[in-house]
């Protein structure tokens, strides 16, 4: 057995990961039953200090689940994490697969071993444990190439050096020894030697102590300062875990959070004044904790004003049909729906960047050259919106963004503009090269400058569009605008690879149909529909079909605009009869 | 004392906090202190805190003496001058009668206050009598008007400047009612009305006049003889103006040393909803870690600024050499190198953009979702307009339905999940203490989230009957008001204080107050003691004792062991005689660490250093 051979190493310093969909059904041991098996390796794992991690994926289930499967080999598992030090995390991606295996594991060290002083008379003993630390991107050494390559044991390290030298006569050499910190007061600067300091700082000792309790509501959220902290009791002594018991209970039954002032050290030179959030366990292993957060000072709250909403222009206030639309949104497009795992739970998300230095390490180890490796579909589902979930709530975001009108506010002057059409930079984006609409070309021939849009790029062709079509200038951007957009459309429609073009192209259309109630061209609209319905049905591309009629999209009929020869049924009818018959 | 290389190597990463100290002082204050200093503000007195009496000369001085200390912390660039009217002798750039400008050398008359101008301030009651002298400026039969001189000089030395870029104030302290009481007639007439003509010249110019009315405690000063006009009050504000002077005085006094930010915007980002629907939001530094003031290195012998200047080095060929462009990682024995370039790559995962993922019920952000100061966004319709509309939609939607919204915030130098959440307006007593908005807080990733592992043991619980008696423990201490911000920082209060006293030369060191230190008072209580007496009385049992419960850990039983065996084993020698006879050099070193444990004496180094340890225990 794997733990045998590894045999006494540290302790804590052996670890098992088991990564298992946990679905086929177990063999029956030779003697007594699988729990006793497990029972037993369980006991084992304790007894050789090794610390088991155990990670189940299950992906949306697919084919017939053996239930009976599932429900005894969790309950295996769940043997190990009760008899054991053993985790049992259950993962539905591939993403929080790879944040349930940690890039680096730190073993918990406590920053402060002490009494939580409720008053002079009562005290319990605790432990306090950092339970978030950011983890930075390593730093990496600087690499020195002066060495000859032949060197064997060159160390290529650079050592850097300093010289202090006065302001006013660079030549001058000080030794470290002979500087003194200096303080601005006012337009001069105060030097204050460091025994001076030591004689007068302020030294507070170490403790943790009770100030007292107040409302949850009274502590908002956003006023935590840093990472967290974990209070716990003293871990064998049951009484200080008792009392962190009730009162953690009591908190959370009571809405209560408790106030304390902090000096985690002998000799810090601060206090911080933090709040206990209880943290009431349901496990029958864990104890009862606290979080603790740190809070700000008065020196650390700027008071800066901000308009009330409601003395906005009421041309700024969402509308009813808008905010029916938007509660629809924040309802829809649920990162926790009910029955179904939380997504980008923090716990099982990795660091993107960090997961991709170390990937990029890897393939560096193997191809001194390689470059840097683009995100995976795993880490890009960290970075940019889960298309499934988009997909699912489609509808929700279309009559969001259909009731809501954003454009550039067109007194700006190029210079100052950055919105909306900044290129996109990230590394594996691929450049708007050129397709990025020329928007921002000043049109020189008015006395002031205007920005215009004469053309429809790539990146904001709605946007565009509807810029050409409301230009007043000359009666032929109308025209220019829908033939542009036509362009567009059959571009997207040729170049669509198993339909990821559809999405866009279809948006397109619905725009060009606004644009065209709006101007009154019903007749340019319904040809460009016959004519992408002709290219769809010779090409059989079913999926735009559905496409456009979960859209609605249809001719522009009579009652839309008058120029129209399409009666409503004509166009209510439209899409059904042109789809393809799919038996062909 | 060594350089914090934080400073020195401000690593491409660490530029996101940067952001959060950069200050930004586009406006500053130009004030005039118009002190009064007739003989009434001298033989006026009102009862101070101490019972004993303080002339309105000394309340006034003092207040700006407080004032200009919490200033030239709190607002660096702000410039004051001082000056007297009802003066005997005049020193002003006018020459006009009755008006003295104080001021120090080196120090333009309206200036920053300096070190020496507040010590020399501090000490002007002293001298005050005999280098500047108090007399009535306005008397019966004379033509003088020290009230429109002191208005002239003070208009005069707040010409400097745009009233544009800086806010100009003149602050009136008298506790004269009626300025030309004593004059009677047509003189009295003339004399008001070129005085409200220099003070409304001076309202034109953007400079703004307020009053500080100071009066004996059995007469009311009142404004309505003359001052409401000057100043433009009118209908209620008459009413209310007097409580609201009094608070400003004490106010001004009572001022956190505590520095002052101007509004700023850090960052304006886009906020992309979905289908390439993107508006504006700007975002700024709400909360921040303040930090005393940045460290300039001085050369202790000439006290002249000291710069740094840093060179690299080969470590393999001692060559001198430019600031390397590649790092490089220990990995699998090898090093591998990375260009400067390749890394912000890496680290680049999206664009600068804040992206919306979805949203959550607001019981999925944990208390313990953070890691750094949130940071405050606020919609702008600047660029795109719309973009306030869209916000202030689903702000509303976020707070009625209780979720908070995530995105991903691609910061360059360290991309984030980040969850919003909206904050709905809160007022309170006609001021703002919550803006509308949103706060962004970074979440962690699974890699900033410390495991804890759990003990195999099931732990003990709290019972209901415990739990009651924690519930009425946290009735009987209950902060009823608690504001986040209520504590001063007693650290920071520590070092304005030390530097004060030192730039000033105080020779005490003046006391802070530490408000973080529990309310002793409040705990004393009979009800409070009471309450904390059943809570441990339930929880730890009636005879508690405070290590009693505490499991010995394994390391200190052994030692215990050890030291006990040692003792016996130790007894087996006649250590003196050994001594006596310079035979403990015989003895090998686990003999005579069995003595230095047994009377509890280090057993390190050499065994040289064990006899010579031994001897000095016993004396010899």
């Amino acid at each position: 057995m794997l733990i045998k051979k590894y045999g006494e190493t540290y302790k804590g310093k052996k670890h098992l990961c088991l990564i298992t969909d946990a679905l086929c059904p177990l063999k029956d041991p030779d003697v007594g039953t699988k729990e006793d098996q497990v029972s037993t390796i369980a006991r084992q794992m304790v007894a050789f200090g090794l610390r088991m991690k155990n990670i189940v994926v299950r992906a949306s289930l697919s084919g017939e689940p053996h239930m009976r499967v599932i429900i005894e080999n969790d309950n295996l598992l769940n043997i190990f994490s009760k008899k054991s030090s053993a985790k049992t995390l259950f993962v539905d991606s591939t993403t929080s697969l790879r944040g349930a295996r940690k890039t680096r594991d730190i073993s918990p060290v406590t920053i402060f071993r002490g009494d939580l002083e409720l008053s002079e008379k009562m005290k319990i003993k605790v432990w306090v444990y950092k339970k978030t630390g950011e983890e930075k991107f390593p730093t990496l050494k600087k690499y020195s190439d002066k060495a000859p390559s032949t060197d064997k044991f060159a160390t290529h390290e650079v050592k850097v050096d300093y010289e202090y030298k006065s302001v006013e006569d660079p030549s001058k050499v000080v030794p470290p020894e002979q500087r003194i910190k200096g303080y601005r007061y006012g337009p001069q600067v105060v030097p204050i030697s460091s025994a001076e300091w030591e004689a007068v700082k302020f030294k507070p000792e170490k403790s943790v102590k009770l100030l007292g309790f107040t409302d949850a509501s009274n502590i908002l959220r956003h006023y935590y300062m840093k990472d967290v902290n974990l209070f716990i009791a003293e871990p064998g002594n049951s009484r200080a875990t008792v009392a962190v018991s009730a009162l953690a209970r009591a908190m959370k039954e009571m809405n209560k959070v408790a106030i304390v002032r902090c000096v985690w050290r002998q000799g810090q030179q601060s206090v911080v004044v933090g709040v206990l959030t209880p943290n009431v366990s349901e496990k029958i292993n864990i104890p009862d904790s606290f979080y603790f957060n740190v809070l700000p000072f008065a020196e650390d709250v700027r008071e800066f004003q901000f308009p009330s909403f409601s003395k906005f222009p009421v041309s700024w206030q969402p509308n009813e049909q808008q905010q029916e639309a938007a509660d629809n949104l924040v309802k829809m497009l649920d990162l926790a729906p009910s029955g179904k795992g939380e997504i980008l739970q923090p716990e099982l998300t990795p660091n993107p960047a960090l997961e991709r230095f170390y990937h990029h390490l890897e393939l560096k180890s193997e191809h001194q050259d390689a470059a840097p490796p683009p995100l995976d579909d795993s880490l890009k589902k960290i970075t940019e919106p889960d298309p499934t979930l988009l997909a699912e709530s489609q509808s929700a975001i279309d009559a969001f963004c259909g009731q809501f009108v954003i454009k550039e506010n067109p007194k700006l002057k190029k210079s100052t503009r950055r919105f909306l059409r900044e290129k996109p930079s990230g590394s594996d984006e691929p450049n708007g090269d050129g397709s990025v609409s020329d928007a921002q070309a000043v049109n020189s021939m008015e006395s002031k400058p205007v920005v215009t849009v004469d053309k429809i790029g790539d990146l904001t062709p709605i946007q565009d569009f509807e810029a050409m079509m409301s230009r007043r200038d000359c009666p032929d951007w109308v025209d220019k605008a829908i033939e542009d957009m036509k362009n567009k459309i059959f571009g997207l429609l040729e170049n669509s690879n198993e339909g990821i073009n559809y999405p866009k192209a279809v948006e397109l259309l619905v725009a060009l149909r606004k644009g065209c109630i709006l101007e009154q061209e019903p007749k340019q609209f319904n040809d460009v529909l016959e004519k992408v319905c002709k290219i769809c049905r010779k090409r059989n591309f079913s999926t735009f079909f559905d496409f456009l009629m979960s859209k609605k999209l249809s001719l522009i009929s009579k009652s839309e605009a008058v120029d129209s020869d399409i009666t409503d049924d004509e166009a209510g009818s439209f899409i059904v009869k042109s789809q393809p018959k799919h038996e062909d | 004392m060594e350089l914090d290389p934080d400073d020195v190597f401000r690593d491409d990463d660490e530029e996101s906090d940067n952001e959060f100290y950069q200050e930004h002082e586009a406006t500053k204050e130009y004030v005039v202190y118009l002190v009064d200093a007739s003989p009434k503000m001298f033989s006026t007195t009102c009862p101070a805190e101490d019972q004993t009496d303080e002339t309105h000369f000394h309340i006034a001085v003092s207040c700006i003496a407080q004032s200009l200390k919490t200033q030239i912390i709190n607002r660096l660039y702000d410039e004051v001058a001082i000056c007297f009217f009802n003066t005997r002798k005049k020193k002003n750039l006018q020459d006009l009668n009755g008006v003295f400008v104080f001021n120090v050398a080196e120090r333009e008359q309206l200036d920053r206050p300096t070190a020496r101008f507040i010590k020399e301030f501090d000490h002007i009651e002293e001298s005050f009598e005999k280098e500047i002298g108090s007399q009535y400026g306005i008397v019966s039969g004379s033509r003088e008007n020290s009230l429109y001189n002191a208005l002239w000089v003070a208009q005069g030395l707040l010409r400097k400047g745009s009233s544009k870029t800086a806010d100009k104030r003149i602050l009136l302290f008298t506790n004269e009612d009626d300025p030309f009481g004593s004059i009677k007639g047509a003189a009295k007439n003339d004399m008001t009305r070129t005085t409200m003509q220099r003070a409304k010249d001076a309202q034109d110019l953007g400079i703004s006049i307020e009053l500080l009315p100071l009066s004996p405690p059995d007469e009311e000063f009142k404004v309505s003889h003359f001052y409401a006009d000057m100043i433009g009050l009118e209908g209620d504000d008459l009413a209310l103006f007097m409580p609201s002077a009094g608070q400003k005085l004490e106010d001004m006094k009572d001022q956190l040393r505590k520095r002052m930010f101007s509004k700023r915007i850090v960052k304006r980002i886009s906020f992309i909803i979905a289908n390439g629907l993107s508006i504006e939001l700007n975002t700024y530094a709400l909360i921040r870690p303040t930090v005393p003031g940045a460290i300039t290195w001085l050369d202790s012998v000439t006290n002249h600024p000291l710069k740094t200047e840093r060179s690299f080095i080969c470590a393999d060929t001692g060559a001198l050499m430019q600031e390397p462009a590649k790092r490089f990682q220990p990995y699998k024995g090898e090093n591998i190198k990375f260009s400067v370039q390749e890394l912000s790559e890496i680290k680049r995962v999206s664009t600068g953009h804040l992206r919306l993922h979805g949203f959550k019920p607001l019981s999925y952000l944990k208390d313990y979702h953070n890691l750094r100061p949130s940071t405050f966004v606020f919609p702008s319709d600047k660029e795109v307009v719309g973009s306030t509309c869209i916000f202030i939609a689903l702000h509303r939607s976020m707070l009625r339905l209780n979720r908070f919204a995530v995105a991903f915030y691609g910061n360059p130098s360290n991309p984030r999940l980040v969850a919003l959440v909206a904050q709905d307006e809160i007022v309170r007593a006609g001021g703002q203490v919550e803006p509308p908005g949103m706060h962004m807080i970074y979440l962690p990733y699974s890699d900033d989230i410390r495991p804890l592992h759990s003990d195999t043991d099931a732990v003990p619980r709290a019972s209901d009957d415990e739990v009651k008696k924690a519930a009425a423990l946290m009735k009987r201490i209950d902060l009823k008001d608690f504001s986040v911000c209520q504590f001063a920082n007693p650290s920071l209060q520590r070092h304005y204080a030390v530097l004060q006293a030192l730039a000033l030369e105080e020779d005490d060191m003046p006391e802070i107050k530490d408000e973080t230190v529990p309310d002793e008072e409040g705990m004393a209580r009979p009800g409070v003691v009471k309450a904390v007496e059943e809570f441990k009385l339930s929880v730890y049992g009636d005879n508690y004792d405070e290590e009693g419960d505490v499991k010995v850990s394994e390391a200190s039983r052994k030692r215990k062991a050890a030291t006990e065996n040692a003792a016996k084993e130790c007894a087996n020698y006649d250590w003196a005689d050994l001594a006596d006879k310079g035979k403990l050099k015989e003895m090998t070193v686990q003999e005579l660490k069995l003595y230095l444990m047994a009377h509890n004496l280090s057993t390190t180094g050499r065994k040289e250093t064990l006899i010579s340890r031994i001897l000095t225990h016993m004396g010899k």
